[in-house]
């Protein structure tokens, strides 16, 4: 076996620096290669971003106001969308819509029973006026995702609860508050992380010790009677909107040990790495010496970090507001709305009240896969 | 060797699918290995040579494939094609470890931790053969005598993060040797190791095969290997097998151009580069004396140190203006900590480093504050041994080599973009480069890029540690020849310091020989390389494999 021509090292140079062409991409483009390879978390990331857009355009998507109720429909069962409609002349045409009820009383359990009424026709849409709201707090607007076409008419379509309010009205506003409870939870403990966690792992020494003391305390005390203490030190005519930021601050007072212990980890090891004592040594200061060379070798394990941290938050917002200690009526989430379940009666009555319960596993999950994904993508030169 | 080959590969070929495409890694390549002969295989990383010697024993890391070609390993009842076996299944077990064994390049990582290494080879034993447990402990402890490890019956109740680095690679070839194999594959067997145990294992792993007739392929790329203990070189290039000859053929009458250029790179290193004269009356640039650092440790109770690690340990050292000072040491000499700490990386416990600045004031870098040492920066600079590691991945080239700039001096941002193709024309790299990232370059780019980000703001001194020694040989006096003509460009002085003696010689002025922490010699290089004077320089000059097969106790008249 022969090469065509003599070796030549200039040669090998140049192919070698064309070779290197193929692979010149960016950081975040091999980090965004990897991750495709994650299957599972690609869908994920669906999923989650499906649920945060059903987050912020609640009001919309939503087809009622979270609060309407009418004592006519307690318990209503769900209704099926059927979507032909007998013209009683033998044909049939194309009208989405959902069927009444008949309502009888029961008088011996003094409970409402619903028979679905196939000649109560009631004819639903997209994009109909309703209630008017105001979208995001800036204009108002009655423009509702789906609806009936007559406001008056009912339309539920995964039930209602006990005063006869829609669930999935309700449900996509619990979406809003539960989703971003872990958000914003998440983002107030990265903050208090990354600070106590940078200082302990940069500095060192007896600090570093203080402050990791202090979290093995915060995670040996167990969780939920602290949350209890806590939430039960509110006062309780404080009002709801105080309410969810204290909740906030008390579950990110736990959540930021997890988040700290990540940055401290990488610090200590990036602190020993070879370019850092190269930037050291080329004069550079100690604050732009971690935030332009240290830092960015974080970030992907800081997101990472959070994907995982948030469903801790939705989990513990909804443990919270389950047991009736979180967030309070008439502020909806997830948790509010699984205190229905509490009894039996729900159960054996509304097992459509689970639906909030469904939604919480469903996100919950879905950021656990997304964030095993971005974990696993997290550091694209790691192998 | 004038039999049947024992191992016949014809036409091997393994592929590596990546992202896009396809990485050919073992291109077509063909050849015998005969019994009681020592096939060495070399090349340049990249050539294929350990994927070769993996596809042997179906061990092609994912996501390779062999995807033709025949492997024939020569039986009672005819020939073997391992290609066909497989990679899994008893077929492929019953040759692996029985009639092909194989040795690994880092015997730590090759070797459990949490098993005693008596344990490791009498389970091995025992595997494929049916004897009873003693008497597998007793032949472990045969085997690990016959590597020459002291005391056998006891090393075997010990674990391996115990040995050194070269008791490891014994007891990995005693493993390897526990079921009497009539091939051994050693990939890179001696390549983590110091010199002088390198020595000791390349005799062992002769003498063993002439004792048993064992047919060994042994993979390297270091030329100086190949001439102590090849009978045949295959060369490869590229995943090519580009010449195949009797070892004495080889060095004596390459066929090859590509031969012929390794060769030359290597032999290049062999003698002196021209120096530039120097002046008579020499000006000190640096003066260390009784340097030392220590670390403390164990400590008890109250934190109070029983022990000292003395990693340092009393050095003295005059760097002269425009000279090459080299420090040659084995692992663990202290080499590394030594330049880290004329950079106050570390803070010296004793001693002072008195430097003389460009103005002409002399400071004492061993005890200079913070601020004192950031305008030292600019001053005295440092070339890492890792350019992976050295280079931030996030940042680009542009980035990388302007931060010195951007701290000791107040360019503009246009002036620095300037500075930096002007750097990087000079370290013979293209100007266009600046907003790649480092990972789209080869190690020798990558040093070369360390080194103008070394150079971007006119030092003085230069402490190049192992600039060299994670680049391949052909790379290797490229780089040194770069650093020699920056030197008679800016009058720099450096500091080399390195483990390899042919580097030193080739490059420095004068040399000081480091043991732990201490230095034991120090002189002129070709004094010290030529007539050594103290024991440990000795046998550190000598252990080094020349490139020469000629050397060699049985060489042709």
């Amino acid at each position: 076996m022969t090469l065509e021509k003599p070796f030549n090292e200039d040669d090998l140079l140049d192919q070698q620096i064309n070779a290197g062409q193929l692979q010149a991409a960016g950081q975040w483009a091999m980090v965004w290669n990897k991750f495709r390879k994650h299957r599972l978390a690609v869908v994920a990331l669906f999923v989650v971003g499906f649920i945060y857009f059903v987050a912020l355009f609640a009001e919309f998507l939503a087809p009622y106001d979270p609060g309407k109720f009418d004592p006519r429909y307690t318990f209503a069962p769900p209704q099926g969308i059927g979507l032909f409609v007998d013209d009683g002349a033998g044909g049939s045409h194309f009208q989405p819509h959902v069927t009444g009820f008949d309502i009888v009383l029961n008088p011996t359990s003094f409970r409402r029973e619903f028979t679905p009424d196939p000649s109560q026709v009631i004819p639903i849409g997209f994009f109909v006026a309703g209630q008017t709201y105001k979208m995001w707090g800036l204009f108002e607007t009655n423009l509702h995702f789906i609806g009936p076409l007559d406001p008056s008419q009912p339309m539920f379509l995964v039930g209602a609860d006990r005063l006869g309010r829609d669930l999935l009205s309700r449900t996509i506003h619990g979406t809003r508050i539960s989703m971003s409870i872990g958000l914003v939870g998440v983002g107030l403990s990265l903050l208090i992380g990354m600070i106590l966690g940078g200082i302990s792992g940069y500095r060192g020494g007896m600090i570093d010790r203080v402050i990791q003391r202090v979290i093995e305390f915060i995670r040996s005390v167990p969780t939920i009677p602290l949350w209890l203490g806590l939430a039960a030190a509110m006062p309780k005519d404080w009002p709801p909107l105080q309410v969810y930021f204290s909740i906030l601050v008390i579950l990110s007072l736990i959540g930021w040990t997890e988040i700290a212990r990540v940055v401290r980890g990488r610090f200590l090891s990036l602190r020993t790495d070879d370019f850092v004592i190269a930037a050291r040594l080329d004069g550079v200061s100690e604050f732009r010496l971690i935030m332009r060379h240290m830092m960015p070798s974080l970030y992907s394990h800081i997101i990472a970090a959070i994907t995982l941290a948030i469903p801790n938050m939705i989990l513990a917002e909804t443990s919270l507001s389950f047991l009736g200690l979180g967030l309070q009526p008439p502020i909806v989430s997830w948790g509010v709305l699984l205190q229905d379940t509490q009894n039996l009666r729900a159960i054996t009555q509304a097992p459509w009240l689970f639906v909030p319960g469904i939604c919480v596993v469903v996100a919950v999950l879905s950021l656990n896969f997304l964030g095993d994904g971005v974990r696993d993508a997290a550091d694209p030169y790691a192998k | 060797m004038t039999d049947k080959p024992i191992l016949r590969v014809s036409n091997l070929s393994v592929d590596f699918p990546m992202h896009k495409s396809v990485l050919h890694a073992v291109k077509d390549v063909s050849f015998d290995l005969h019994r009681g002969e020592t096939l060495c295989v070399v090349g340049e990383s990249g050539s294929g040579k350990s994927v070769t010697a993996r596809a042997i024993l179906q061990l092609v890391a994912k996501p390779g494939v062999i995807t033709s070609g025949q492997i024939n390993l020569a039986s009672e009842s005819g020939e073997i094609d391992i290609v066909a076996l497989g990679n899994s299944g008893p077929a492929i077990r019953q040759i692996r470890g029985r009639r092909i064994a194989m040795i690994f390049q880092e015997p730590m990582t090759s070797l459990s931790p949490v098993h005693t290494i008596g344990h490791q080879i009498v389970e091995t034993i025992l595997l494929h053969e049916k004897i009873s447990k003693e008497e597998a402990r007793k032949r472990a402890a045969a085997l690990l005598d016959r590597v020459r490890i002291p005391n056998p019956e006891a090393a075997l109740d010990r674990y391996s993060f115990e040995f050194s680095g070269g008791m490891r690679q014994r007891a990995m070839i005693a493993m390897a040797l526990s079921c009497n194999p009539e091939i051994l594959i050693a990939d890179e067997p001696t390549t983590a190791l110091d010199v002088t145990t390198q020595a000791e294992i390349l005799s062992l792993i002769r003498e063993l095969q002439r004792d048993r007739g064992m047919a060994v392929l042994f993979i390297t790329h270091d030329m100086g290997v190949v001439a102590q203990i090849a009978d045949r070189v295959m060369v490869m290039f590229r995943g090519e097998k580009v010449e195949e000859a009797n070892v004495f053929d080889l060095f004596a009458r390459p066929q090859q151009a590509y031969t012929r250029a390794l060769l030359g790179s290597v032999l290049k290193l062999e003698t002196p580069a021209p120096r530039p004269t120097r002046p008579v009356a020499e000006t000190p640039i640096a003066q260390i004396n009784d340097l030392a650092l220590h670390f403390p440790l164990n400590p008890g109770f109250f934190g109070r140190p029983t022990a000292y690690l003395k990693a340092i340990d009393g050095i003295s050292l005059t760097i002269n203006e425009g000279e090459t000072v080299g420090v040659v040491g084995e692992s663990g000499s202290g080499k590394t900590t030594l330049g880290r700490t004329l950079l106050r990386v570390y803070t010296p416990t004793d001693g002072q480093v008195n430097y003389r600045r460009g103005d002409g004031t002399t400071v004492d870098i061993a005890s200079l504050g913070k601020a004192g040492m950031k305008s030292l920066y600019g001053e005295v600079r440092m070339i890492f041994q890792d350019p992976h590691s050295s280079l931030n991945p996030r940042m680009t080239i542009y980035q990388i080599i302007s931060e010195p700039l951007r701290t000791n001096t107040d360019m503009s941002e246009h002036q620095m973009m300037d500075r930096v193709q002007e750097l990087l024309t000079r370290v013979g790299l293209p100007a266009d480069i600046g907003d790649r990232y480092p990972h789209a370059f080869s190690g020798g780019q990558r040093q070369r890029i360390s080194i103008a980000r070394a150079i971007a703001v006119r030092p003085r001194l230069i402490i190049a540690d192992e600039p060299t020694s994670a680049l391949d040989v052909s790379l290797r006096h490229q780089v040194l020849d770069l650093m020699r003509d920056l030197q008679s460009e800016f009058g720099l002085s450096y500091l080399f310091i390195s483990h390899d003696i042919s580097v030193i010689r080739y490059f420095c002025d004068r040399v000081a020989v480091m043991k732990n922490g201490r230095i034991v010699e120090i002189g002129d290089v070709a004094q010290i390389c030529e007539r050594p004077e103290h024991e440990y320089t000795r046998t550190l000059i000598s252990a080094v494999p020349r490139p020469d097969p000629r050397l060699r106790a049985d060489a042709p008249a």
